[in-house]
């Protein structure tokens, strides 16, 4: 529903929103499938950044659309592309059913070993920054070469431009007491999530984004001024630097140590607490990495509007 | 282990990790130095890699010393290695070339941001070709491709913007096919790993799912590779974005999507099930042929030579994947041997366009006239880039170009091998265009900017355009290299032997 | 559990769709963007409906639980959704350069500047 809501609607603010609220629904439905980490993470950045980027990119582009045209030959591609999925699927495994083979050759070994092997209950963690770490290495340089690719667009603003003390909220009292007091308990519960991606759901990425967005909501209600001078955004660079620097630096010592790249076990005598351990250390990197990036976007867009 | 065994995986963290220091010790100098001594040492380690894997076989690397399929695989076998060094010695060579280009055409303040990202694209298409995972292959697709949708925005044309971004919108939906296709297999074989699902697919091959996640990942890499009709994107990006990127992407971005769509063909369905089940031979060959000679009609018509160049690129596909569609060894060969030949000589005419570009500040047709006298270094390495891409012997275009033919008439194709000559004779015209500027009319005279003080680029312009000039020679005469490496390949290839 | 055999993946068909469609037929470059991320997304619910085992539970291991549902799936998505976002990002700041130096974020508008009054200034 909220879909063809999207489709029909013109106004871009409101879309933006609509596809927040999307997100959201996405991450309920996520949630009911088991995927507790992925629901974590849709709401967080599927629902929360990509919502602030929409409008603070909005801001700039201005809101509304010009009616389109409905061109015969994107409904064909669809219907055909469609059609292609629809087909795919018939003979496809039920829902739910445990004998598909998506559950019956490599995953059983996750379940089964993933607790014992590396040492934490999370499996999805496990999976993530250990027996697939590379894909999580991979990932944490795309978030990096966002950022990178959105300061070579939008470019690094500079000292002069920066209004100290005029927010983009006004000098509202309420809201000001209300920030202050909120964002120790918002940094707090982020570096409680980051810690405890072994135990629960949580991880550096969900992690970072948390800590940025408080500081992302306190630059918004006391001016922007204040937090760019204390992290401007050629520290934030080298911060996000240094998280992909960790997580490689960590794959990096095992290859000293005589194992094959991000071997974990090298970290330590005992291998799985040398799992353990290397997971904590790459989520530390990937947590830097997430936080910085997100800050260095929001300083990209807003800066661009100051500008004009 | 020793560093022998670690090679798999330094050549592609060596790019990947230097991107963060050259963010770290910033200046442009440094950041330049590093990225350089980066793909230098890379290109070593390389060249030691394609060695080992030509004597014992394929190699394979267990990141986080997890077994396959649990883990992800580095796999390389000849094919992996013959492209990962196509990528890398063109990426180093155009670095050379890099410094003073760059410093002409970003501002100041991006060239670091600038390198970094270079790098970046370096690492994705080094992790493309290693790779032995489907899902870590999408991983580091992407790695590289949001790192060239921010090189190429770089351009000082504002249409480099749009370009980037229809090109940012095509490879996004390109990539989303591509772990759709993904998803499917996984749902039906259990696996990610390559060679797992090379072994598990034939039990359940005769599915529509299967079916399905293949015609799926052949569109997704089909949009990366700039497939006709799917090359829309790639015109534009190559022609608007700055000359070291022009000819990074052209001679490297879509070589690599080449190799994925080869080892998705060839190596994971395997041939019977790719070709023959599916009549996706005579598609890819018609695809094939209309793209040579459609992009080749359009490129004659093209009044800037690098978009000149670009549609030509979308030409050479054509030829590489009508080979692709012979499905015989000589067909694959030929294929596999454009795929290098074709980086030597795009890598060298983009560069010799730079070089043009770093003078003159145009690329456009009516601002060559004279170039031939007033940098006769640079346009004699653009009429070498320039033969070889007409396929004139003795240079290395030849030597694929006559392959392909081979191939075809093996198959008693005629009519296909006219078309490949005319693609030739297509690529004479729009390259004599261009000579005929540089040597035959005179410059006009009426005051255009560049009147009498345009001279030779500087040493560091021309000897990378050289280097790759003389190697379309000395590869169009010393076959043994390039030529037995893909006869090889291509019978590991088609033998289904990985 | 209710059967429901493939419908699952029939709604994310649609919802996929439905993004696909915006992106090929609108012109206006944020809604493209806009429906780039919902075909992604939904492509996400292809995977993690895909991950599910009935009655399972959630992939943390807990006392007294056999049944998990599958990990591999929601590890593959997390990442991801994370290159969805780098994506939308680095495609909302070329959004941004388009609007100031073409004045709009209109397809045909931005055409039909573009064609004749750039070939001078080309380099």
């Amino acid at each position: 529903m909220v879909a063809i809501a999207v489709i029909k609607q013109r106004n871009l603010f409101t879309i933006a929103m609509l596809t927040g609220i999307y997100s959201f629904l996405t991450a309920g439905l996520f949630m009911d499938l088991d995927a507790v980490d992925v629901a974590f993470t849709e709401a967080a950045v599927g629902a929360g950044v990509t919502t602030v980027l929409m409008l603070s990119a909005l801001r700039l582009v201005g809101s509304q659309q010009r009616p389109t045209r409905h061109p015969a030959i994107a409904l064909l591609v669809v219907g055909v592309t469609g059609a292609a999925l629809i087909y795919g699927t018939l003979d496809a495994p039920n829902f739910g059913d445990p004998n598909a083979p998506a559950h019956t050759h490599v995953a059983p070994r996750y379940i089964e070993q993933g607790p014992v092997e590396v040492g934490m209950p999370n499996m999805v963690t496990a999976v993530l920054a250990s027996y697939r770490g590379h894909d999580t290495l991979g990932e944490t340089v795309v978030i990096l070469t966002a950022g990178l690719a959105v300061l070579l667009l939008l470019g690094i603003q500079s000292g002069p431009e920066i209004q100290h003390n005029v927010s983009a909220m006004g000098r509202h009292m309420v809201l000001r007491v209300m920030v202050k007091l909120l964002l120790p308990f918002i940094l707090l519960f982020g570096l409680y999530v980051q810690m405890h991606g072994d135990f629960g759901a949580g991880g550096g990425f969900q992690a970072g984004v948390i800590v940025a967005t408080g500081f992302v909501l306190y630059d918004l209600v006391f001016g922007e001024g204040n937090l760019r001078k204390v992290l401007p955004t050629v520290w934030l660079t080298r911060i996000a630097a240094i998280g992909v620097l960790i997580y490689g630096g960590v794959g990096v010592f095992s290859l000293f140590a005589g194992h094959p790249f991000l071997d974990y076990s090298a970290l330590a005598d005992d291998p799985v607490h040398g799992q353990h351990l290397g997971v904590l250390l790459v989520e530390a990197g990937v947590g830097l990495t997430v936080f910085s990036t997100v800050l260095i976007i929001f300083y990209a867009f807003s800066g661009r509007r100051r500008q004009q | 282990m020793s560093l022998m065994d670690n090679l798999p995986v330094l050549v592609v963290i060596l790019p990947l990790l230097a991107t963060p220091l050259v963010l770290l010790l910033g200046g442009f100098g440094r950041a330049w130095a590093i990225a350089t001594v980066a793909c230098w040492v890379t290109l070593a380690a390389t060249a030691a890699l394609l060695q080992r894997v030509s004597v014992e076989g394929p190699v394979s690397y267990r990141l986080g010393n997890w077994a396959p399929p649990w883990g992800i695989e580095y796999r390389i076998d000849l094919m992996g290695a013959y492209v990962l060094l196509i990528v890398v010695a063109i990426a180093a060579l155009v670095l050379v070339f890099a410094r003073q280009s760059v410093e002409k055409e970003i501002t100041a303040e991006r060239r670091v941001p600038f390198f970094a990202a270079y790098l970046l694209v370096v690492a994705g298409l080094a992790g493309i070709t290693v790779t032995g995972d489907a899902f870590n292959l999408f991983v580091f697709l992407e790695i590289s491709s949001l790192a060239s949708y921010a090189l190429i925005s770089l351009g000082r044309d504002r249409r480099a913007l749009t370009a980037a971004f229809q090109y940012l919108v095509m490879g996004t939906i390109g990539a989303t096919f591509f772990i759709i296709g993904v998803g499917f297999l996984y749902m039906m074989t259990g696996t990610l790993n390559m060679m797992d699902l090379a072994e598990r697919l034939p039990e359940v091959a005769d599915t529509r799912m299967v079916r399905a996640a293949f015609a799926f990942i052949v569109v997704g890499l089909g949009l990366k590779l700039a497939l006709f009709p799917l090359h829309m994107w790639m015109p534009d990006a190559y022609a608007y974005s700055p000359s070291v990127v022009s000819a990074l992407l052209a001679a490297t971005a879509s070589k690599v999507a080449v190799y994925a769509l080869l080892r998705f063909l060839f190596t994971i369905f395997g041939l019977e099930f790719a070709l023959g089940d599916v009549p996706l031979d005579l598609l890819l060959m018609a695809l094939g042929l209309i793209g040579i000679l459609f992009a080749s009609l359009v490129a004659v018509f093209q009044e800037n030579v690098k978009r000149m160049l670009a549609y030509s690129s979308v030409a050479q596909i054509g030829y590489i994947v009508l080979g692709i569609s012979l499905a015989n060894t000589t067909g694959v060969t030929a294929s596999i041997l454009h795929l290098f030949n074709h980086a030597l000589m795009k890598g060298a005419l983009f560069l010799a366009l730079g070089a043009v570009v770093y003078r003159i500040g145009s690329a456009r047709i009516q601002d060559f006239h004279g170039l031939g006298y007033k940098m006769p270094w640079t346009m004699a390495g653009f009429v070498i880039g320039g033969l070889s891409l007409i396929g004139v012997p003795p240079t290395a275009g030849f030597i694929s170009k006559w392959f392909l033919v081979t191939a075809t008439l093996e198959q008693n194709l005629w009519p296909v091998a006219v078309v490949v000559l005319v693609g030739s004779i297509l690529a004479l015209i729009y390259v004599w265009r261009v000579v005929e500027a540089a040597y035959f009319i005179k410059p006009a005279s009426q005051g255009i900017d560049q009147a009498g003080d345009v001279s030779e680029a500087p040493l560091s312009l021309v000897l990378p355009v050289w280097v790759l000039a003389a190697a379309n020679i000395w590869f169009g005469i010393h076959t043994d290299l390039s030529l037995g490496i893909a006869t090889r390949a291509s019978a590991a290839l088609l033998g289904g032997a990985p | 559990m209710i059967e429901i055999g493939h419908y699952n993946y029939w709604v994310a068909i649609f919802l996929m769709m439905a993004g696909f469609y915006v992106v090929i037929a609108q012109g206006n470059l944020v809604k493209k963007l806009v429906g780039l991320s919902l075909f992604q997304t939904s492509v996400f619910i292809l995977y993690i409906s895909m991950g599910k085992v009935a009655d399972g539970a959630p992939p943390i291991q807990t006392p007294g639980v056999e049944i998990y549902s599958n990990p591999l799936p929601h590890v593959l998505i997390l990442t991801a959704i994370v290159v969805g976002v780098a994506t939308t990002a680095v495609g909302l700041a070329l959004v941004v350069r388009i609007r100031e130096s073409y004045g709009t974020v209109e397809e045909e508008e931005i055409h039909a500047m573009a064609q004749p009054a750039d070939e001078k200034g080309e380099g």
